[in-house]
């Protein structure tokens, strides 16, 4: 069987690197406010978890292979390739202090787009053997079992089984010609099953016709935190699979976050073709039900809350307004964050920080951002829309002691709905 | 009385033995020349040459009392124009009358000898005052040809170092003599040089100009009378005359300042009088005391005329860029000069890309799918 | 070689390679970085891409208040440099006469001594960067001798040119010739160091940007 070397992780970055990238480390000037808008950096104040500098290895292979001057040095004996045990190294900088959240992007006045270079620059990563074990062990599960955290579907069709028995609803598996194809997360299955149970009422009360695939109902995708386009490509194909065999309009993407990049944004490009269905994530399609008037709600939350918006929804997705006209609908006292919307702080353990075991230090450290933001507003409840988030949220407000629920979004809606009288039917 | 009417350039009436012990002061006052009219000048030429008018009374007794050297003067490749503008130096003056009061013993166009008697005149007073006299040089020197210039046969080059090895002084006149000048231009087709670049062993003054201002000739020679040789800048001018640009003189100035410039010549800008820095003036970079003494009886010089600077008592200044282009326009900065470059950029810019494309693609076809399993056994290893 | 020779020099031949290198080495930068390719976007965009590049390419000249507060030795240095050069490079009037030259076309310059104020606040500010470059430990951290030499053939064309203007240290002529070296080795190594990002910067902000109008992100 062969192997990952070096080798095959230069080559992958010649093959990865293109003309945006050279673009971007062309324009590079080393000012240093790419650390500023990093809150691994920020939390941590190393130099080396400078955003640009996490780049390095892949700046190197794109100056020696791709430029003249690049080229001449390397023939002089300026400059040195790229060792194994450099990329070894920069394994931490690349997976443990980057969550690909995509602030250092929005920051750059050169306009880097140092996101997308990371997530490149892991592929390279994965092709040398140097992607951190528990995202390994993330890929293999997701491959082999279906799901990362190693969720089968007849967990799945117990959580339904839950649902319909609590709600007296039908939740339909495999029905072709629905309109929209409910994903889920595996977090949600096992950690938030009251996430199912909120879609499911809201959906059917908005007389919409919905399913779930028995054959794929993973949206998560560990391809593409892990950064190998080869594991998140059989990832995706097998949500648009799914898709376009029960012929659905819409697939939505669960309250997760890299799940809505994977499938969204990098899903059509890694099948190499336009799907025949919309993606849209959970948010998005209860906006919409909002303004065409199939979603109406009763009675305010009292407490003075906030929303955590999930980096992949606002900077990776431009998901910014639609989770607030949700939230005016239930809540009298939504207060906003500083930085709030495409600025706001990561939680600390979005692409695939929270699956890397050897973050776990990292991820608390950086949670102490979102530690300040709360600690300005003293807010009772948060709200957000990312199961990952989420549980990085919850995680990080015990440890620090903060006596602060974390709520999703779509369940907060759920609980203000008004049953439709016929909706249902 | 100008210098044209003055009897003394022939030499057969300028006692040779006379010249260098016969006073100054009194030589002048014989031409009666007064002594108001005297100090007068000296005044001038203390504030030409920035020295302190309490100085003057000094200036004028040293002038009183300096012997009348003897002066060589030789003309190599030149158009005249020194001798032309020393020659129409505004008459009846002192300096003209200065320039009487030298020995001239030897000067092509203004000595009334000619053939063998001439040039027997040259070696009597090159003899009679050997280690003494002034050796004036105006005209660059060819050396790619000997036969380009001769006088009586004896090649420019040959009768420089005759003439030079018994100088006390040599004042090289003229850019030409000075730098090269015209001769020297782009291609210098006669492989002109300077006289510095020849004669290594002796002082040199050059008083560059195209023509130079007869008051500065005249000045640097009553220097060279009073106080002996002048301070000289790096190019070998003196100091005194050559300290300040055109610009920094200049009446436009203020213009220059304000950033009001002519675009043409006949704009309102330059009806106006403003700067013609735009128009090729290169004032900025050109050290002569145009601005301050001027020309023809000080009537104007020529920014006063609406023209730039040529910057003509600078080296090379025939090849420093068109007269009529802005001195910060080197002549290589054209747009066609651009396009150029910018094919080779294209040239080169095709071949490297392909290379990055092959490269590229290459890498891509290399690419090996990864693989669970493979992951799997790189995390056990 | 006298002062003369040396501005003959350095305006003629020097220059001219220096205009070669430079022009030559940009378009080359180009098809260098060009020639890697982009792969299409099957992706639904949310919004128009050619908006989201040219919007951002505008954006970036700005910033958002708390990047402002956070960086703010940089933004303001970064600001104040970078207007002066603008200031002093392209609206003095013996600049825009040899850019005329190449271009074919002018525009009204300011006066000189205004473009000197410029020149002073900018030397002082590129001093200040310097000092906050060595002394800020991402930047130290960041920075390679490219960097260090990028920023010195930035100064030394503006001191040189200001010590010219003014007449000091050595003379107008001999010094003119040095800032027009300067400038000519600034030009030179201007295609293959980070002083590229002049140009590139909008390559940049136009890829970033379509990538955030096809996403719908708009900041």
């Amino acid at each position: 069987m062969s192997s990952l070397t070096l080798e095959r992780g230069i080559n992958a970055f010649k093959a990865q690197i293109d003309a945006p990238m050279a673009s971007f480390f062309s324009s590079c000037v080393s000012c240093g406010m790419c650390a500023e808008a990093c809150l691994f950096y920020t939390e941590n104040p190393e130099p080396r978890f400078a955003p640009i500098y996490k780049l390095e290895p892949l700046r190197r292979v794109w100056e020696q292979e791709y430029t003249l001057i690049g080229k001449l040095k390397a023939k002089l004996g300026l400059s040195k390739p790229v060792t194994d045990a450099e990329l070894a190294e920069w394994q931490e900088l690349v997976y443990n202090n980057c969550s690909l959240c995509g602030r250092c992007t929005l920051i750059c006045p050169v306009g880097n787009d140092l996101t997308y270079m990371i997530r490149k620059m892991r592929e390279g990563m994965v092709a040398s053997g140097h992607a951190p074990e528990g995202l390994i062990g993330a890929s293999t599960r997701a491959v082999q079992i279906g799901s990362p955290m190693g969720v089968k579907l007849p967990a799945l069709q117990a959580q339904v089984r839950h649902v319909e028995k609590s709600t007296g609803m039908e939740v339909p598996f495999d029905k072709v010609g629905a309109e929209y194809l409910l994903m889920l997360s595996s977090m949600e299955i096992m950690n938030y099953p009251e996430y199912l149970e909120a879609v499911a009422k809201i959906l059917t009360n908005a007389g919409k016709t919905w399913t779930l695939s028995s054959e794929c109902f993973e949206a998560t995708n560990s391809g593409i935190q892990i950064g190998s386009s080869d594991i998140a490509r059989e990832l995706v194909s097998r949500v648009v699979n799914a898709a376009e065999k029960l012929k659905v309009k819409t697939v939505i993407s669960p309250e997760c976050g890299h799940a809505y990049t994977a499938l969204r944004w990098e899903g059509p490009n890694l099948i190499g073709r336009p799907y025949t269905f919309a993606a849209k994530h959970i948010v998005e399609v209860l906006d919409e039900l909002r303004e065409q008037g199939l979603l109406q709600t009763e009675g305010m939350e009292e407490a003075k809350l906030t929303f955590h918006d999930p980096c992949q929804l606002v900077r990776r997705g431009g998901v910014v307004q639609q989770p607030r006209n949700l939230l005016n609908m239930v809540a009298k006292n939504f207060v906003e964050m500083s930085d709030c919307g495409t600025l706001n702080w990561c939680c600390g353990a979005g692409g695939g920080v929270s699956a890397n075991e050897d973050a776990e230090e990292v991820k608390m450290k950086a949670f102490l951002r979102k530690k300040k933001q709360l600690d300005e507003l003293g807010v009772d409840t948060l709200v957000t829309a990312c199961a990952n988030c989420r549980i990085q949220l919850e995680e990080g407000l015990e440890v620090n002691q903060m006596d602060i629920p974390v709520v999703g979004l779509t369940e907060m809606i759920a609980e203000h709905l008004v049953e439709r009288k016929g909706g249902a039917a | 009385m100008r210098l044209g009417e003055i009897p003394i350039i022939v030499k057969d009436e300028v006692p040779i033995e006379g010249a260098p012990t016969s006073a100054l002061g009194a030589y002048l006052h014989e031409r009666g020349v007064s002594r108001r009219d005297f100090l007068k000048f000296c005044g001038l030429l203390a504030s030409t040459m920035a020295i302190s008018p309490a100085l003057i009374p000094k200036i004028a007794e040293a002038l009183e009392n300096a012997k009348r050297p003897s002066v060589i003067w030789l003309s190599f490749q030149e158009c005249t124009g020194c001798t032309e503008s020393i020659t129409r130096s505004h008459s009846p003056s002192i300096e003209g009358l200065i320039f009487d009061a030298i020995s001239l013993d030897y000067h092509h166009t203004l000595q009334a000898a000619s053939g063998y008697g001439a040039e027997e005149a040259r070696a009597e007073a090159m003899k009679e005052n050997y280690g003494k006299y002034v050796l004036v040089v105006d005209g660059s020197i060819p050396l790619d040809n000997p036969g380009y210039s001769t006088i009586a046969g004896i090649s420019n080059l040959d009768m420089l170092k005759e003439a030079a090895a018994g100088a006390a002084a040599i004042v090289a006149v003229g850019t030409c003599a000075a730098y090269g000048g015209l001769p020297k231009a782009d291609p210098n087709p006669t492989g002109a040089v300077s006289v510095a670049d020849i004669i290594k062993d002796k002082p040199i003054i050059n008083v560059p100009g195209c023509p130079p201002i007869p008051v500065v000739i005249t000045g640097v020679i009553a220097h060279f009378l009073t106080f002996g040789l002048p301070e000289l800048d790096s190019l070998g001018r003196p100091k005194a005359f050559y300290g300040q640009s055109i610009h920094d003189r200049c009446y436009r100035r203020p213009f220059y300042e304000r950033g009001l410039f002519a675009e043409t010549f006949d704009d309102e800008g330059a009806k106006a009088g403003w700067c013609l820095y735009k128009l090729g003036c290169k004032g900025p970079v050109t050290y002569n005391a145009c601005a301050t003494t001027k020309w023809n009886d000080g009537t104007s010089f020529p920014i006063e005329s609406g023209h730039g600077c040529i910057g003509c008592s600078e080296p090379d200044f025939w090849d420093f860029g068109g007269f009529y282009q802005a001195l910060s326009i080197p002549p290589g900065a054209s747009g066609k000069n651009a396009v150029y470059a910018a094919a080779v950029g294209i040239a080169a810019g095709v071949a490297i890309g392909a290379m990055n494309k092959k490269s590229k693609a290459d890498a891509a076809g290399l690419h090996q799918t990864v693989t669970v399993e493979e992951l799997n056994q790189e995390s056990q290893s | 070689m006298n002062d003369v020779d040396f501005l003959l020099w350095v305006k003629g031949p020097a220059f001219s390679a220096a205009m070669v290198i430079f022009i030559a080495g940009m378009v080359l930068r180009f098809f260098e970085i060009l020639s890697l390719g982009k792969k299409v976007n099957y992706a639904v965009p949310k919004s128009d891409p050619v908006q989201g590049g040219l919007r951002e390419i505008l954006r970036r000249f700005g910033t958002d208040k708390a990047t402002f507060q956070r960086s703010l030795l940089t933004v303001i240095g970064g600001y104040v440099f970078h207007i002066g050069l603008f200031v002093v490079v392209f609206l003095l009037a013996a600049h825009i006469a040899l850019l005329k030259s190449i271009i074919g076309f002018g525009w009204p310059n300011l006066p000189t001594p205004v473009v000197d104020a410029f020149a002073v606040i900018t030397m002082l500010t590129l001093i200040a960067v310097l000092a906050h470059r060595l002394q800020h430990p991402v930047k130290r951290f960041l920075s390679t001798p490219s960097d260090y030499v990028v920023w010195a053939s930035t100064f030394v064309p503006v001191l040189t040119g200001y010590m010219a203007y003014h007449h000091l240290l050595l003379a107008p002529s001999l010094m003119l010739g040095l800032h027009i070296l300067s400038v000519e080795f600034l030009l030179v190594i201007f295609p293959f160091t980070k002083l590229t990002h002049a140009f590139t910067l909008f390559l940049a902000r136009w890829y970033n940007g379509v990538s955030m109008g096809i996403r719908g992100v708009k900041s």
